[in-house]
């Protein structure tokens, strides 16, 4: 093994990479702004967006009640909607969003409400539509706040206390670390990034140092030179994990650079203790550096993977046609470890992507099951040591260098 | 010196299953002499040639170039050959200077011995003048020298050509043509294909004509015209590949 040439090999691969804009695009520019658009773009955006939803007063339409004058002028009242004349088609209005919400009061309901009797107050809806769900929640609560009124009434004339219909209090407190509150809530969102950008990095150089060779006609050149393939290949390889890697650090600390901004940019420009708390995130630096650690053998795979991938394909464009599908096989697993509720257990394990972002995202959350983290980094090191066995065997196969 | 003894190669065809390219061709081209493989496309001239460049492997029997075995030693075959072709094209983003340094440094050169050789080797071919400029930004002639300096570089004893000016116009034929005699008056081995008869008339010291993969007829010029009693190389040429 001559680490001279494969040492030549990649230097001249480095300098020829770092000259091709499309290369730089996808190790360089990507990672820098995508980062920034998607933390302070969609936190500033979505932010934006809830906080009109919740400024806006929501149209509500009063359903029956002609009966009961004392509901019906608390409501008028009620700031927190803006009530609307009746017409009989509320309900597909709320289907066409013209309106939010409709309330329906049941005959007699004053009379009723000062006999005791029992009835039922209804809330017409648009299901999972979020300024309907606004309009929902002022309304419950002005119902609530007068059932609240109407018991305290009720027990003040018959001389009893509060606590006979409430006997205890409930509360919630957070007893997590914050770094595991942002932990859950960002955990699947950053190695999902890394992951993704680790196989985006390595995609151009491994076309290009391939299927690009070939479609440029360079590979006669340099297989008529003593370097051996196997050292030509592994000079090739550790350029493409070397892009790989650079787009994911790049990433990284794009992402923790963009997030300290966001985060600046949105406490300054919303009083909203929501979005303050949602971009409250500390994640250590240990946890970064770890999730990088169990990256980078699945970096090793993305790299030899495309490189044969690549090397397979006669030019640059049927390259790209094999790899496309390559990035819905990566991107799949990764998302799946974001969904709620997914759970390492030793089979996830030994799925690649898939555990290693699982176990990413513990880590991220300050969660370290030191057994899974061996276990995900020692199989992601045998896939990647298959893989750049078929890269190299690959190399040395005729029908694939001179695939016409 | 190179010797040829019955190369075979086979590959395998989606359509038409096994293909014998090469079928047993066996030859012998001497130091300071210019062997000539002439043949239509498809011939087995290029696959031939790949396999003294030990860029293909034979399916069977071997071939001894500068003294090593294609089959045993191929990265010392590599080593002491300078293999040129149409299809050897130039890192284009590499520098014509890069690109040569890039080869030499393969090839084991140090850097001192490196830069003496390319120092010598730009001034006689006049490249001076683009040394540090893109591959891809050179004109097809200084392309050439690029490529002639490339196979140069590391002073190999034997000069495999295939079908070097395919493609290319007149004048940048001419560079390569002369660089093929100088070759020759350097010593060195020297074996070139073509399907262009009059390069053949020209430079050729010996010719071998190649059809179907195998070699039909062999020896100097004067000697087919002899045999086949015609003066005209085409007119040889159809005689031996159409009996």
């Amino acid at each position: 093994m001559s680490l001279r040439n494969i040492g030549i090999v990649y230097r001249k691969e480095l300098t020829d990479s770092l000259r091709d804009r499309r290369t730089l695009v996808s190790m360089i520019v990507v990672p820098i702004l995508l980062m920034p658009l998607l933390t302070i773009g969609m936190g500033v955006l979505s932010a934006k967006l809830i906080g009109k939803a919740q400024e806006e007063i929501p149209t509500v339409m009063i359903v029956g009640g002609e009966d009961s004058p004392v509901v019906h002028a608390a409501l008028q009242k009620f700031d927190g909607v803006n009530i609307v004349p009746y017409s009989a088609d509320y309900k597909d209005e709320i289907s066409n969003k013209q309106l939010r919400a409709a309330v329906e009061i049941p005959a007699g309901f004053d009379a009723k409400l000062a006999a005791g009797e029992p009835m039922t107050v209804k809330i017409y809806m648009y299901e999972g539509e979020i300024k309907s769900g606004f309009a929902v929640q002022k309304l419950q609560k002005f119902f609530d706040d007068m059932r609240d009124a109407a018991v305290r009434n009720r027990l003040d004339a018959r001389h009893l206390p509060e606590s006979l219909i409430k006997p205890f209090d409930i509360k919630q407190e957070n007893v997590a670390p914050p770094e595991k509150v942002s932990g859950a809530l960002l955990g699947g969102f950053v190695p999902y990034f890394v992951i993704l950008l680790s196989l985006t990095g390595a995609m151009y150089p491994a076309m290009d140092l391939t299927a690009g060779e070939k479609e440029r006609g360079t590979i006669e050149t340099i297989l008529c030179s003593p370097v051996s393939r196997t050292h030509l290949v592994l000079g090739k390889f550790l350029l493409v994990l070397t892009a790989s890697v650079v787009t994911a650090l790049l990433s990284v600390s794009s992402m923790a650079v963009s997030f300290g901004v966001a985060r600046r940019f949105l406490m300054s420009m919303s009083k909203k203790s929501d979005a303050e708390q949602i971009l409250q995130i500390t994640i250590s630096v240990k946890s970064v550096m770890l999730v990088f650690f169990m990256v980078l053998p699945l970096a090793v795979l993305f790299s030899a993977a495309l490189l044969a991938i690549a090397l397979f394909a006669k030019s640059y464009k049927e390259a790209q046609s094999y790899i496309s599908p390559l990035m819905i096989v990566v991107i799949l697993p990764a998302v799946a470890a974001i969904l709620p509720g997914t759970e390492l257990n030793s089979k996830l394990a030994l799925i690649p992507v898939l555990s290693t972002s699982l176990i990413s995202k513990e880590i991220v959350s300050g969660t370290y099951h030191w057994n899974y983290i061996a276990l995900i980094f020692l199989s992601s090191c045998v896939y990647a040591a298959v893989a750049l066995t078929i890269a190299v065997k690959l190399f040395q196969r005729e029908d694939v260098l001179f695939r016409t | 010196m190179i010797e040829a003894r019955n190369l075979v190669k086979n590959f395998h065809d989606k359509k038409r299953g096994e293909v014998r390219a090469v079928d047993g061709v066996s030859f012998t081209c001497q130091p300071g002499r210019i062997y000539g493989l002439l043949g239509a496309n498809g011939a087995g001239k290029t696959t031939t040639l790949r396999m003294l460049a030990t860029i293909l492997e034979p399916s069977d029997g071997t071939a001894i170039v500068a003294g090593y075995d294609v089959m045993k030693e191929p990265e010392k075959v590599r080593r002491s050959v300078g293999f040129l072709s149409t299809a050897t094209a130039l890192y284009g983003r590499l520098s014509a200077l890069e690109m040569v340094e890039y080869f030499g440094r393969l090839y084991g050169l140090d850097e001192a011995t490196l830069h003496k050789r390319i120092d010598s080797i730009f001034a006689r071919l006049e490249m001076n003048d683009f040394r540090d400029r893109r591959c891809d930004k050179l004109s097809t002639g200084m392309k050439q020298k690029v490529s002639i300096a490339r196979t140069l570089v590391h002073d190999p004893s034997v000069m495999i050509f295939d079908e070097p000016t395919v493609g290319l116009d007149v004048m940048a034929a001419r560079t390569i043509i002369g660089f093929i005699r100088e070759c020759r008056e350097h010593g060195k081995t020297v074996i070139f294909s073509t399907h262009v008869m009059s390069e053949v008339e020209k430079l050729c010291d010996n010719i071998g004509i190649i059809h179907n993969g195998k070699l039909l007829a062999e020896g100097a010029l004067a000697a087919l015209r002899e045999r086949y009693h015609k003066q005209d190389l085409e007119d040889i040429f159809v005689e031996v590949v159409e009996p």
